[in-house]
């Protein structure tokens, strides 16, 4: 019976094809393994989001006068809307920190040399768009502290040259922070984003598929083990775990609500992006208001979207990559951009 | 058996009260919250001048929906104002001096009786109470 079923669905779907590729997939043994596990890890942290966050929109009321309500009738009435919310925001931020982990490992073993030049791209793309979920998923409660962090943020993306006008008024759905703001923000964060991240998310594993995993240059491949089931089954592990962590997170520290936002209420003390926009905002903070001609906060916002281009763009200027060499410069460029970013969030976060 | 298989059996069978513990919340999470029945059982339905004789009003039972009639003078009388059949808000008909349910053409004599359509049993009724220029509702 189990088999005829096999056999009527292999006809039609061609499972054995699926199953000749996995068979086909090993992931090299060296002393770097490890890292491979962060792609998986990512990957499932996303599906957490996914289904948490389905389950949320069965609530959550997306207007100025009833989200901050409706979030706190999840925590305080819905049956176990506390822990699906909680695991929700604990895993949105362990979902940043395993993202740019996953990035800054693939940078230093030089995995976005060729063929894996678009794998990179497509993956600092994703990384854009799971701060941006950060960023739009931040304002969704309503309370004072995401309302008064967007106004800065979007205040911020004002500052952009040229266009930086109408990105303000494009996010804030008019001049000013309102009911308006909350509905985009809604529509980008479950919608625009996700159906972006599904794009940019099959390119990537495809190519990954497609490549196999990348072996840093002069190190030595101590053979291989199967994906199936051998490197599977330690990503579950993980997973697992995982999971474990974020139900405890949740269950010891459920994420607070706070107060529900007021436009004219004087914005409270404290106010503070999360932490991993905070080095961008204290880095604005703390440039003088004009650097010669230009206003110090438009040089800074420039001088970000340079990065992020350059981040892009890294595997076709380490040209030393393609040929199987390591890069010293580029590595400690790396390096100091990490220290700088690690410095201005701590200095942010104690200021 | 061996270690080998007994690791297995342990694992098969561990997986078990992790993925309860997984749906379990998310299977209970649809499930919607009670809502706030509203425990008061008395609620001020309307005031006097609101109504002339003969006429109704459908006013807010806690979440439900009730509805207030005044048949003469100083007769008021009220009921729960949803249909018994299918759950529809009824109303008044003053050329029949009956509560109608539009839906599905019930009818409901003055007491709240289910006298023809498909309803199958009377509205709840409710005790009124006049106090001073306003009219109080009771659920017993």
């Amino acid at each position: 019976m189990k088999q005829s079923i096999y056999t009527w669905l292999d006809e039609r779907l061609h499972f054995h094809k699926i199953k000749e590729v996995v068979d086909k997939k090993d992931v090299p043994i060296h002393k770097h393994t490890i890292w491979y596990y962060l792609g998986g890890m990512t990957l499932f942290l996303f599906i957490v989001q996914f289904v948490t966050g389905m389950l949320l929109l069965f609530y959550y009321r997306p207007s100025a006068e009833e989200a901050f309500e409706s979030v706190q009738y999840i925590m305080n009435e819905v049956y176990f809307g506390w822990l699906i919310r909680s695991i929700h925001s604990w895993a949105a931020n362990v979902l940043v920190a395993v993202v740019v982990l996953h990035m800054i490992s693939v940078f230093f073993m030089q995995a976005y040399r060729k063929p894996r030049e678009l794998t990179w791209m497509s993956g600092v793309i994703l990384l854009f768009i799971t701060l941006g979920f950060g960023f739009t998923g931040y304002l969704l409660p309503w309370n004072q502290l995401a309302y008064f962090a967007t106004a800065v943020g979007t205040e911020m993306a004002g500052s952009v040259p040229f266009i930086g006008q109408w990105i303000l008024e494009f996010l804030r759905g008019g001049p000013d922070i309102t009911g308006a703001t909350l509905n985009r923000f809604f529509a980008i964060h479950v919608w625009i984003l996700p159906a972006a991240f599904f794009l940019f998310v099959i390119l990537h594993l495809y190519q990954v598929q497609l490549h196999g995993m990348s072996i840093p240059p002069n190190i030595e491949s101590k053979g291989s083990m199967k994906f199936y089931p051998d490197f599977l089954m330690r990503d579950a592990v993980g997973w697992l775990i995982a999971i474990g962590i974020l139900a405890a997170l949740a269950a010891l520290f459920p994420w607070e609500l706070g107060e529900k936002a007021d436009p004219f209420a004087p914005a409270p003390p404290g106010i503070k992006p999360e932490w991993y926009f905070m080095f961008m905002f204290q880095a604005l903070k703390v440039l003088p208001a004009t650097i010669g001609p230009i206003a110090g906060d438009v040089l800074g916002v420039v001088v970000f979207s340079i990065g992020a281009l350059l981040l892009v763009l890294i595997p076709l200027f380490d040209k030393k990559a393609e040929h199987g060499q390591s890069n010293p410069t580029l590595k400690w460029i790396g390096i100091i951009v990490i220290i700088f970013i690690i410095a201005m969030t701590i200095w942010g976060e104690l200021d | 058996m061996n270690r080998r298989k007994f690791t297995d059996w342990l694992l098969r069978i561990a997986s078990i009260p992790v993925a309860a513990s997984i749906i379990y919340p998310i299977i209970r999470f649809f499930q919607p919250p009670e809502t706030a029945e509203g425990t008061a059982t008395t609620v001020e339905a309307a005031t006097v001048d609101e109504l002339a004789v003969d006429e109704y009003k459908i006013f807010r039972f806690g979440a439900r929906p009730g509805i207030l009639l005044r048949v003469s003078e100083d007769d008021y009388r009220a009921f729960a104002a949803t249909c018994t059949h299918l759950d529809c808000i009824v109303q008044y008909r003053d050329d029949k001096r009956m509560i109608w349910c539009a839906c599905h053409n019930g009818l409901f004599d003055l007491s709240g009786r289910n006298v023809s359509g498909p309803p199958p049993r009377p509205l709840e009724e409710y005790q009124t109470n006049v106090v001073g220029d306003k009219i109080y509702v009771t659920r017993t």
